[in-house]
């Protein structure tokens, strides 16, 4: 009964979204404020049949309803109930209701705040939004439906991949889609634009926000992700170039690059037509990771080919959504008139600077995600690209990008002074310089790329601060002074800071688990002692132990340094009985900011037990200069201009430019 | 600065990131790119040593020998020729005899492909893609290798290879 009621929710939010798709363009046509007004209620009417959709499937999984294929197929009456619901998203339909899920969300959200919009603008906005929505519903419905019975319902269900029972399912999925969906919105406000022929400064600062949440979201999303990778997959590696984790980062690139044409939009009213562009590049990369990810053509071309149905259906949405827009833009773009005029050296200047490097950087992630793909479909031959394409590549790319950062925030509107931005940036050169100097002294005869790298990334914090101090005068002016100015700042200065500290940070991070991770891999027997890093650690005993759903073997480490007794680290083995497989579950010790790891391989018949240990040095900050870029996103978000909303047109409207 | 001026600069900005990206890229692609060979490829190719490939195939049964300190060796088979390999480090957990594998890394000059990297598989049902095809082509795929157990659906889904674990982790 549910799972039907579930099913039919889902039908009227593609019925809805048909509506939403057509009424209000025919509004806008005739000017009929009614029927433009129809893409309101129909948004939230969809987002609450989908909700009630997916409560539907979620009570199904809660519920272990095996007969249904979904849950019999994911779910397991002993699993623990956090992750019979986060199963939900665990597989493949259930993921893919989740996906129009929060496009609905994110339409209903724009129906709900958006009454500041002009109404054409915001029925155009929403008619685009129930555009993806209806495909997306079709393609649910017809090839992968969740709700499917089984005749003969089983007793007992197949369970969720064992490596899939992890905590990280239930936050990684749901951030990554509210990033990759959540930039729907700047595609749909795009396509809106080049529909009604005009764009102006009101129509960026609306489109800045959804691009910055959605970043945000993205952003706390890969991060999570990479966490998850590094202590689930048992081998400590946090990023590896994978297609899947490719589909995710090329969004990524381009929508910070979005979020910073954006900006010369708003305040300056120039580089429209790219910004346009961009928001239709960048959804147009998260529909190519979803298509990616979900048809299974990564897993194997040849599974593709022989049950195509899936495959192809989300290769047609991508054409039409892809090749629609880009063909409206080639048609329409030119319409869009020139905006302000600036030096290559200036505000805007730097700005295009990072559009152009981070585009690029994502053409060459691009390039190597797919090629091994055309060149096997068209030629059958098979290459693997892996980490050393990329950072032959992209690692390049990345370097100037990340030397202009300082630069741009100092350089003022219009035309800048390189000269002065680089004398206002001595003092973070000098510590660049000075930690390069302390690092290549500490570690001689070591690889030379790691303290320059450092001092990059020290280059980028320093530089950030600076620009902070420059903008409160602190040490020119008194003390309070300069902090009465800090708390005046606007929130989005901050919101720079420390989005550019959080790419420092990172790299640091990157930087030292890559070049000083010291790793003890051997076979160890109770009483065994492995020395890493100043560490020792000894192996009391191994354990078995009795899970919900696995059984489990737990090794005991005591952790002493410098013959001081530490903590104990417990890394297990866990065999699923269901489905035959084991998962390694790795010890995490933290200390400081640096991490020891440890995980478990095999027995040997003499009761030696194979050990992978790491010390990993400063590994976290890989992760916490994602968040802090976020908390940028946030203090960005939180920013007076965005929450008072945008301007309305003043009696001469200078930034309105109508085509017709 | 007129506006044909700035956009001269763009332009000409553009294109000379757009052609570093492109040197770039073809300069990786022209070394870090790893090709995929079964033992008979490597058998027909001659293959020199130190050059890197992806060796695919299944693991010969009865061929693993653990030695001390976590080495061990064993061999691959495509079905018409075997290549010994030799590893140290903890195998995947689901390394089986008679199962598909993927190792990378080189011959030596005595002709044994030295491993560094056993790719994992994740799942009991699940074949790195290159074997599959590679076995497909030459026969030797049994075709109920990927299937999944019987159960009677109401209406045909699809049923398609277990995922790689990475895949799931991104779903």
């Amino acid at each position: 009964m549910i799972a039907e009621a579930g099913h039919y929710a889902l039908v009227l939010a593609l019925a809805l979204a048909l509506i939403q798709s057509t009424l209000p363009i025919l509004g806008a046509r005739w000017r009929d404020p009614a029927l433009m007004n129809v893409a309101r209620s129909t948004a939230l009417a969809q987002l609450l049949f989908v909700a009630a959709s997916f409560a539907a499937l979620v009570t199904l999984h809660v519920t272990s309803d095996f007969s249904i294929v979904n849950v019999f197929e994911n779910s397991h009456s002993l699993k623990p109930l956090i992750y019979k619901i986060t199963g939900v998203w665990g597989n493949h339909e259930g993921s893919m209701l989740l996906w129009v899920s929060i496009l609905a969300l994110f339409g209903g959200l724009v129906a709900a705040f958006g009454n500041n919009l002009p109404l054409s603008l915001r029925a155009h906005v929403l008619a685009v939004q129930a555009w993806i929505a209806s495909a997306f519903y079709l393609f649910i419905l017809i090839t992968s439906n969740p709700f499917l019975r089984i005749a003969n319902p089983p007793i007992e269900g197949r369970d969720l991949n064992p490596v899939l029972q992890d905590i990280g399912l239930a936050v990684h999925p749901p951030m990554l889609y509210l990033g990759y969906v959540g930039f729907s919105i700047s595609f749909s406000f795009a396509v809106a634009a080049l529909l009604e022929g005009r764009i102006d400064a009101a129509w960026a600062r609306w489109v800045r926000p959804w691009t910055l949440v959605a970043w945000i979201f993205l952003t706390l999303g890969i991060a999570m992700g990479s966490y998850w990778a590094y202590y689930e997959l048992g081998w400590g590696g946090w990023w590896f170039w994978d297609p899947v984790e490719n589909a995710s980062l090329m969004p990524w690139l381009a929508g910070t690059a979005l979020l910073h044409s954006a900006v010369v939009m708003e305040k300056r009213n120039a580089l429209k037509v790219w910004t346009i562009l961009l928001s239709i590049l960048t959804f147009s990369l998260s529909l190519l990771g979803t298509f990616l990810v979900r048809s299974g053509v990564l897993t194997s071309v040849h599974a593709f080919a022989t049950d195509p149905t899936r495959g192809v259906f989300i290769l047609l949405i991508l054409c039409i959504f892809i090749g629609g827009s880009l063909t409206l833009y080639a048609w329409r773009a030119s319409a869009l008139k020139q905006g302000g005029l600036f030096a290559p050296i200036s505000r805007e200047g730097a700005l295009v600077l990072n559009n152009l490097f981070l585009t690029t950087a994502c053409a060459t992630v691009f390039i190597g995600t797919l090629y091994p793909l055309a060149l096997e479909v068209l030629t059958g031959e098979k290459i693997s690209v892996g980490a050393p394409f990329f950072n032959l590549t992209f690692a390049p790319l990345f370097l100037p990008l990340m030397i202009a950062v300082p630069f741009g925030p100092l350089l003022a509107w219009k035309r800048g002074d390189l000269l002065g931005a680089a004398q206002r940036l001595t003092a973070a050169g000098v510590a660049a310089l000075f930690a390069i100097a302390v690092l290549w002294a500490w570690t001689r005869g070591g690889s030379a790329l790691a303290p320059l790298a450092i001092g990059l990334a020290v280059f980028v914090i320093a530089g950030a601060l600076s620009d902070l101090a420059e903008r409160t005068g602190l040490f020119r002016v008194p003390f309070g002074t300069a902090m009465r100015r800090a708390r005046g700042l606007p929130r989005s200065s901050w919101g720079t800071v420390f989005a550019h500290a959080g790419v420092g940070v990172a790299l640091i991070g990157i930087v030292c688990e890559t070049t000083w991770n010291s790793e003890y891999i051997g076979s160890m027997k109770p009483d065994d002692v492995a020395k890493i890093a100043g560490y020792e650690l000894k192996l009391d005993g191994v354990t078995q132990r009795q899970g919900p759903n696995f059984r489990e073997m737990v090794a005991q480490f005591t952790v002493s340094l410098d013959g001081k007794l530490l903590s104990t680290m417990t890394p297990s083995k866990r065999n699923f009985t269901t489905r035959a497989m084991s998962t390694t579950e790795a010890a995490l010790l933290t200390r400081g900011a640096s991490q020891l790891y440890i995980s478990l391989g095999d027995t040997a018949a003499d009761g030696a037990i194979a050990v992978r240990i790491y010390h990993k040095p400063l590994v976290l900050l890989i992760w916490f200069g994602p968040v802090l870029m976020a908390v940028g996103g946030m203090l960005s978000l939180s920013d007076r201009r965005l929450r008072v909303g945008a301007p309305k047109p003043a009696k001469v409207p200078r930034g309105l430019q109508a085509a017709e | 600065m007129t506006r044909k001026q700035r956009r001269l600069t763009i332009i000409g900005g553009s294109l000379a990131v757009l052609a570093v990206a492109a040197a770039l890229v073809l300069n990786a692609m022209r070394d870090s790119i790893v090709f995929f060979s079964t033992p008979a490829m490597v058998a027909e190719k001659h293959i020199q040593a130190g050059k890197r490939f992806r060796l695919g195939g299944l693991v010969q049964p009865g061929s693993l020998v653990r030695g001390d300190h976590l080495a061990v060796t064993f061999s691959v088979a495509d079905g018409s020729a075997t290549l010994p390999v030799s590893y140290k480090g903890i195998l995947p957990d689901l390394f089986r005899e008679g199962q598909g594998v993927v190792a990378e890394g080189a011959l030596d000059s005595s002709g044994v492909f030295k491993a560094d990297t056993v790719l994992a598989k994740h799942d009991e049902t699940y074949m790195p893609k290159e074997v599959a095809d590679a076995l497909k082509k030459q026969g030797h795929w049994k075709d109920d290798y990927g299937r999944k157990p019987d159960y009677s659906v109401k209406s045909a889904g699809g049923t398609s290879l277990a995922p790689q674990a990475k895949q799931g982790i991104s779903q």
